[in-house]
């Protein structure tokens, strides 16, 4: 949609400006000029070149949008997933029955090869990431402008469809991981134990700080780099559709068609490794050194 | 692009939909899966026991035929002797008959001679007188001749 009125900067800003609802504080300056009235107001966010609303809320808002896409697409896959789990059969499956068996038994492998413990968590775990993750990737093949346009003809300001370009997404899912790393890691070595791991190596007791400085960074940057390779991924996939999404219509297909393409190998990747290393990471988590 | 609460409202999210999975997704694909593994598993066994016993079958079978073919050839060289047995029986049967017969046919021969003979003895009597009495032209006293003409056909 890039009408005359919109700038290619605020074309590709809009499309990269996820609907947050939140608090303005008072006395603050909106978007179209006017001041926010006493006690603040709540409001879904508008930003402009000049004011960005959404930063104004701070934290005590909520990306209606990303939330909206990613519990609505973890819901299709349970639903789906449960339907075909609740008339599953030994006999000769059907064909929804063939392909959600593939998946599991794709994502079982995988587990089975990583992580040598025994836990009834960790599969469905590695199988919920992986099918949401996909999922959520897999709205980047929407093209960029359907849904955010058919939102703005209901009066949604913004509209970003594809909840793993949102930071928060993808973080979310991180420092959940992230908590059953520590979770495991003091239930499988005691604090002691895992004291020790952050610790006493790699270099013996007599580094001491420094092997603790080493195995801190390493254990933060854990969650840290399981969010940004999702994210980093997929907002560069979304920025390079949406200038592809720039060009004259009739020479978009030229750029589009081979970048998605494309796409649906990274997608699929950045779903399948962010699962690895969940996999990986627990399994670390749950030997003993 | 800025933190806020959609962190903790995706970590919440996350949470459900692993706990759902793991409660209602997961164990009824991987028991299914399980069990057709199981299932598989049986009907290969069953296909090997279905081969080793159609195997034995087959033996079995060969074995009976190989016993039937026994049992019918000594059957056949049985009748066979059997038939063979009979035979002489009825050659021997027959001969002793054969010799029975003839025995006393020659009986009934000698009966025959014997009374042609008889018959004979007493024809030559009357015959001798009768040419006697030719040769003679004279009568002849029977009487006393006919114990000399006796005499004579007893020499016969």
């Amino acid at each position: 949609m890039a009408t005359e009125l919109m700038t290619s900067k605020s074309y590709i800003s809009h499309h990269l400006t996820n609907l947050t609802f939140g608090n303005l504080p008072e006395g603050m300056t909106r978007y179209d000029g006017s001041i926010v009235g006493e006690g603040g107001v709540w409001t879904f966010a508008h930003s402009s070149a000049t004011v960005n609303e959404a930063a104004a809320m701070g934290f005590m808002a909520i990306n209606v949008d990303t939330m909206f896409w990613s519990i609505g697409l973890g819901v299709l896959f349970l639903w789906l997933f449960h339907k075909v789990a609740v008339n599953a059969t030994a006999g000769v499956p059907g064909k929804l029955q063939n392909f959600v068996e593939s998946i599991v038994e794709f994502v079982e492998e995988n587990v089975n090869s990583i992580f040598h413990h025994k836990n009834a968590l960790i599969a469905p775990l590695a199988l919920t990431i992986f099918v949401w993750v996909f999922l959520m990737n897999l709205m980047d093949l929407v093209p960029v402008d359907w849904i955010p346009y058919i939102a703005q003809q209901m009066g949604i300001p913004y509209m970003k469809v594809v909840p793993s370009t949102d930071i928060n997404a993808t973080m979310g899912m991180a420092l959940a991981v992230f908590a059953l790393i520590i979770y495991y890691s003091i239930k499988m070595k005691g604090i002691g134990g895992f004291m020790a791991e952050l610790s006493l190596q790699p270099l013996g007791k007599w580094l001491l700080p420094f092997n603790l400085f080493l195995e801190i960074v390493g254990l933060i940057a854990k969650p840290v780099s399981l969010a940004l390779r999702l994210f980093g991924n997929m907002y560069a996939g979304e920025m390079v559709f949406i200038l592809i999404a720039l060009l004259p219509f009739w020479a978009q297909w030229i750029l589009s068609v081979p970048w998605a393409i494309f796409h649906i190998l990274i997608i699929t990747l950045q779903a399948f490794i962010f699962m690895v290393l969940t996999i990986v990471y627990l399994a670390m988590a749950h030997e003993e050194h | 692009m800025n933190i806020n609460l959609t962190i903790i409202g995706q970590i919440i999210a996350f949470f459900f939909f692993v706990v759902f999975c793991m409660k209602y997704v997961w164990p009824p694909i991987t028991a299914a899966l399980e069990e057709r593994k199981q299932k598989i598993a049986e009907g290969l066994d069953a296909a090997d026991r279905a081969e080793r016993d159609l195997r034995a079958a087959q033996e079995k079978a060969e074995a009976d035929l190989q016993e039937g073919k026994e049992q019918s050839a000594a059957i056949i060289e049985q009748a066979n002797k059997r038939a063979s047995q009979i035979i002489d029986e009825a050659k021997e049967a027959a001969t002793a008959e054969a010799f029975r017969i003839k025995v006393a046919a020659d009986a009934d021969i000698e009966q025959e001679i014997n009374r042609a003979k008889e018959d004979l003895r007493s024809q030559v009597a009357v015959l001798a007188i009768a040419g006697a009495e030719k040769i003679l032209e004279a009568e002849v006293d029977k009487a006393a001749h006919a114990k000399l003409v006796d005499k004579l056909a007893a020499e016969l």
